[in-house]
């Protein structure tokens, strides 16, 4: 037999390209003739572009136009085009004067330097229309309305089971308070960044970095009113995205606008600053909760209503109580979602958009319940397990291994060691208190319509691909590995290939998808190739397989061989070595190149079950009981998300998520003036990411799962559930350290002082 | 990014008289690490840059005669930071520079330009803001009612209350450094609580430096007690990031009881803060809690918070009751 691939951690292999610069990133493809384009972004949040002088950066060497609202060519009003709140983002392309919040690109310097055109940008003047802009959330709170539904691809906005209210008025036990979270930005190593080409008046040719190449594609040709196949959009590498590469921005379509307008290719590469407000961001969030239990620690009821704010000009609606409907077995549910219109970005997709910021609330909430009943956080979760999903009817989970990672979490931690009274652990040094923290991680199992190609050369070796996105995930790695395993051939005989649009239509690299979804996309049509392959060879009269049946054989390292089932009663099938033929025999003998299989992967079961990853985190913290500071010690993550396809890359986006959620509650905060809407750090010195130094020890383990409904492959999907639950997790911890409950982002040491 | 002129100095004199011949209109670039980005910004509108990396001579650390050290403007904060005798005989500044920005930046950043690095208020550094009194003078100040999380409250006026973000010079601060500079009238000495100044009438300028003056270098007098010194910086992450406020102490204890001190603050106020009054409270008293409790209350008499920054007061106090302690290896009490 073959040494499966699948599981193994095998190193990425697109690594050597990455450490030797090898690897191109959109913004780093050569394209000859390049204008550069550079954003003249708005200084105020409301109000209108009244003029724009730009006659000195017009006459400055090698700048070759500015464009404004005022010269810019008119977009095709159509259907999904830049006008139709339905086509995507809602973005201006210079269409209008209308400024609705700061940073907002109004203009564009394009010109034969970057340098020049970053100095012609700066030297247009701009007078504006300028209104008071709403900034504030709370204050704004009697202007909330309902989202058009559905939220979180498929939900209500607002779900209720039996009685909350008075369900609440009769429980033993109850807590209600509000959790807070500020504006965060995604702020991926990689800026954003689009070279657009027009190859003819007709067709555009896009390098974007992009989590979508497909939906850019559909969106550019809404825009301009193009066939979607007289676009074509290329990203093979991504230096990250976490969300904010998956919708279409002002700059991709501003690229092309202008590359149309000069008839020269035109790149737009945003500078940090210019991605606050302009590539999405997780909006400020109130989470007001209440939940009761009963005397014996089971729930009774939860209210669970979110308040966020929005733009001026579109709806994204951060889904935050969706998961407090499905974790835990509770008759009485009840959760809402409003939002306040302010002169502030458009909020986006941000790493498990909902879950991250809802189980924030959802696990605290479940640790200050616990408390309060004086039982233990692991035990109270237990008795309050979730066997079937209470937010669609009792519906069976697909699979769930949930008390599997508690039990193993709490193992691997040395849970049953801490004493549970707040402030009662201190470091040897006693000058920093410890705490211990836990929450549940759970983040839905998404799939959609994939499709992928794949090819047997007549060499022997396979050419697969698929129009997906590696974000730096290690899509290239995991495909490699699910097709080699899918043809019978060792994966250095496989060649992947991604971030093209020419390639068959995958969906965008988001909500922990890829895996899931095009990788079955990619099993399938390499199953159904190994297939085709056995049919030629037992089908031809010149195969030494002549006859027999595809039954009968089976693909070791690219040869199909005659399996004898005839030795002990068939339980060991013996392979014959000796009648058989490879791959490259059979496609040499088709005289054709190679012989290639398209396939789809289409979502089944979905009615019949509920599907979700599921998780563990434990932490322990150190706070200095003198200046409140806060170091993350040691973290334990035990998580049962599927089949897992390669054990180093899968340990490496539970980290990435687990550090993601370290800076979301520790560290994170894009600051606005609330008196003019402007952001105060806008950069990478002053919005805190975690460095290393942050970062704890960190224990990654998995309960091994077989999910036969998902699909082919048995894969969820681990993109996003590694940060579930880690603010809930630290903020816990936090008050077991401290005695200090802190419900509001980040927690920084300040919160502490008191 | 404006158009600039770039050149090269050879030796100082030619970087001094192309600095006078440039009328205000030129600066001097050291490593570059906050003069590069604020002209990206847009802050820094120099029409000229002499580039003084080459002057070899200001690249050294030299012992001085009679146990001192001078510090070349161009030495290399890594380098400083790394130096046997700067480690030996002034702890205080390897630990303050090593709390500084990160390796790569400490590689490139240099004495000179660590001096005259200019405050991080959000204000001042993105001319989006049309508020900035340093930045243009008579605009206001846009942090006084805006986000002042990381601002001054000593010292300030509301003028202007912004921070001096350096670790280093909390150090010099406290080490009681000299600043050597020269000018087209020859050399001069400043004493460091002299160099920065508080928001007075000209905001725009952070130092008594003239603008056709060069920093050839600082000097840390000879003081065998300095040894037993400490700094401690306070931030919001673990590393990679300026201080929320930081403290320079250095003790001389005999027997239990303080003979002299000296406390320096960084991150509250428009100056590495000498704290006078707590190193009076401290002379003659015995090196305990109760001591750093009452010169960390003298420190803070004075302050003044703000909106966000109020926090900032009590953690100052106790971060001076901590640096000192630490220094003193008392044990703490519960
Ligand atoms: C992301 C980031 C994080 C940072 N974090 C910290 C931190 O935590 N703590 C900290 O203390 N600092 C921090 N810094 C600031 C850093 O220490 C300074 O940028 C650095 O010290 C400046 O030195 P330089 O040589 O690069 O100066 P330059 O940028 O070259 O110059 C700064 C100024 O000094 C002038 N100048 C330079 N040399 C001379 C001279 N010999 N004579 C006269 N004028 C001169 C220049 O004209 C310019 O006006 C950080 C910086 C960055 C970018």
């Amino acid at each position: 037999m073959n040494t499966p691939s699948i599981g193994q951690p095998l190193d990425r292999i697109d690594g050597w390209l990455k450490v030797t610069g090898g690897a191109r990133y959109s913004a780093e493809i050569p394209v000859s003739g390049v204008v550069h384009g550079v954003l003249i972004r708005s200084t105020i949040a409301n109000g209108r572009v009244a003029a724009m002088d730009i006659a000195a950066a017009e006459k400055l060497p090698g700048v070759l136009a500015v464009l404004t609202p005022f010269n810019a060519p008119r977009l095709p009003d159509k259907p999904g085009g830049v006008n139709d709140p339905r086509g995507g983002r809602r973005i201006s392309v210079l269409q209008n004067d209308r400024v609705f919040y700061y940073n907002q690109p109004i203009g564009v310097a394009l010109a034969e330097t970057f340098e020049r055109a970053v100095h012609a940008a700066e030297l247009v003047n701009v007078r504006y229309d300028e209104q008071p802009p709403l900034v504030d959330l709370l204050s704004n709170e009697s202007r909330a309305y309902a989202p058009r539904p559905p939220i979180s691809r498929d939900r209500p906005v607002d779900q209720s089971r039996g009685d909350a209210a008075s369900a609440l008025a009769d429980a033993a036990a109850r807590v209600e308070t509000t959790y807070f979270e500020p504006v965060e930005n995604h702020n991926p190593m990689e800026p954003h960044a689009t070279t657009a080409v027009w190859e003819t008046p007709e067709r555009l040719t896009v390098y974007d970095a992009t989590q979508g190449i497909h939906n850019t594609r559909h969106r550019l040709a809404n825009i301009f009113g193009l066939p979607p196949d007289h676009v074509r959009v290329i990203c093979y590498f991504l230096g990250g995205g976490f969300g904010s590469k998956g919708p279409v921005w002002e700059h991709t379509a501003l690229a092309a606008l202008c590359a149309q307008k000069l008839g020269r290719p035109v790149k737009i590469a945003l500078s940090r600053q210019g991605m606050f407000n302009n590539t999405g961001f997780r909006p400020e969030l109130y989470q007001r909760i209440a939940f009761g239990a009963d005397a014996d620690g089971r729930l009774v009821a939860q209210r669970h209503e979110c308040l966020q704010h929005n733009s001026m000009i579109d709806e994204f609606v951060e889904s935050a109580s969706v998961v407090t409907r499905m974790l835990y077995q509770c008759p009485h549910n009840y959760s809402s979602h409003r939002l306040v219109r302010l002169n502030i970005g458009t909020p986006s997709y941000m790493r498990a958009p909902g879950e991250a910021s809802g189980t924030f609330a959802l696990e605290g909430g479940m640790d200050e319940l616990a408390y309060e009943l004086k039982i233990d956080p692991v035990e109270f979760r237990l008795r309050n397990h979730a066997d079937t999903d209470p937010s669609e009817n009792d519906k069976p989970w697909s699979s769930k291994h949930l008390k599997e990672c508690y039990q193993l979490g709490a193992e691997k931690f040395g849970w049953a060691k801490h004493n549970p009274h707040p402030r009662s652990m201190r470091t040897a040094d006693g000058r920093w208190l410890v705490g211990y923290g836990m929450a549940t991680a759970s983040y839905p199992t998404r799939r959609s319509p994939s499709s992928a190609v794949a090819r047997l050369l007549a060499d022997g070796t396979a050419l697969v691909q698929a129009g997906t996105q590696d974000l730096g995930t290690g899509t290239y790695t995991i495909m490699t590995q699910i097709a080699a395993d899918a043809l019978g051939l060792p994966v250095w005989k496989i060649r992947f290939e991604l971030g093209d649009t020419l390639f068959p239509e995958t969906p965008g690299s988001g909500g922990s998808q890829t895996a899931a979804s095009t990788g079955s996309a990619v099993f399938n049509a390499c199953t159904a190739l190994k297939q085709r392959l056995v049919e030629l060879a037992v089908n031809d009269l010149r195969s030494p397989l002549h006859g027999k049946s595809p039954g009968d054989v089976n693909v070791v390292n690219g040869r199909i061989q005659l399996v004898d089932f005839s030795v002990n009663g068939g339980s060991e099938p013996r392979q014959d070595n000796w009648i058989g033929e490879t791959f490259a025999d059979v496609v040499q003998r088709t005289g054709q190149p190679f012989v290639e299989v398209k396939a789809d992967f289409k979502p089944a079961n979905g009615e019949k079950f509920s599907m979700h990853s599921f998780g563990a985190q434990f932490c322990e913290v150190h706070v200095d009981s003198d200046l409140g500071r806060i170091r993350v010690a040691r973290w334990t993550g035990v998580f049962a998300p599927g089949k897992i396809l390669n054990a180093k890359t899968a340990r490496s986006q539970l980290i990435g998520g687990i550090i993601y959620g370290i800076g979301m509650a520790l560290l994170e905060e894009t600051v606005y003036d609330k008196r003019d809407g402007r952001i105060v750090n806008p950069n990478l010195a002053e919005y805190h990411v975690p460095v290393n130094a942050d970062v704890p020890q960190m224990e990654i383990a998995f309960v091994e799962e077989e999910d036969p409904h998902i699909n082919p492959i048995g894969v969820k999907g681990i993109g996003e559930i590694g940060i579930t639950g880690v603010c809930a997790a630290l903020a816990n911890a936090v008050f077991h350290a401290t005695g200090k409950r802190v419900r509001e982002l980040p927690i920084t040491l300040d919160k502490l002082l008191g | 990014m404006n158009p600039f002129t770039y050149s090269r100095a050879t030796d100082g004199n030619a970087a001094l008289s192309e600095l006078a011949a440039a009328n205000g209109q030129a600066k001097l670039l050291g490593g570059g690490t906050n003069l590069i980005d604020l002209m990206k910004m847009g802050v820094e509108q120099p029409k000229k840059l002499i580039d003084i990396n080459r002057l070899a001579p200001l690249a050294k650390i030299e012992e001085l005669p009679g146990g001192g050290l001078r510090l070349g403007a161009l030495s290399r904060n890594s380098d400083v930071a790394e130096h046997p005798l700067v480690r030996e005989r002034y702890p205080v500044l390897s630990q303050a520079l090593l709390a500084g920005a990160s390796p790569q930046l400490r590689n490139m950043a240099t004495t000179g330009g660590n001096l005259l690095q200019r405050t991080r208020c959000y204000y001042f550094y993105d001319p989006a803001f049309p508020a900035c009194n340093k930045r243009q003078p008579g605009s206001g100040c846009g942090a006084l009612e805006g986000f002042n999380r990381i601002h001054a409250i000593l010292g300030q006026s509301d003028q202007c209350i912004a921070t001096h973000p350096s670790d280093m010079c909390v150090a010099l601060a406290a080490l009681e450094a000299v600043v050597r500079v020269q000018g087209p009238k020859g050399e001069r000495e400043i004493p460091f609580g002299e160099f920065h100044t508080l928001p007075g009438e000209h905001l725009e300028n952070d130092t008594v430096l003239g603008k056709d003056e060069l920093i050839t270098a600082v000097d840390l007098p000879a003081a065998p007690w300095v040894k037993h010194s400490h700094y401690l910086k306070v931030r919001d992450r673990a590393s990679y990031t300026f201080a929320l406020v930081s403290v320079a102490a250095v003790l001389e204890i005999d027997g239990g009881t303080i003979k002299q001190a000296r406390i320096a603050l960084g991150g509250v106020a428009h100056k590495p803060w000498r704290a006078k009054e707590a190193e009076q409270k401290l002379a003659g008293s015995r090196a305990d809690e109760a001591a750093f409790r009452a010169a960390a209350d003298a420190a803070l008499a004075g302050a003044k918070g703000y909106k966000y920054n109020s926090f900032k007061i009590e953690l100052a106090r106790r971060a001076i009751v901590r640096a000192l302690g630490t220094l003193a290896g008392t044990p703490r009490s519960a």
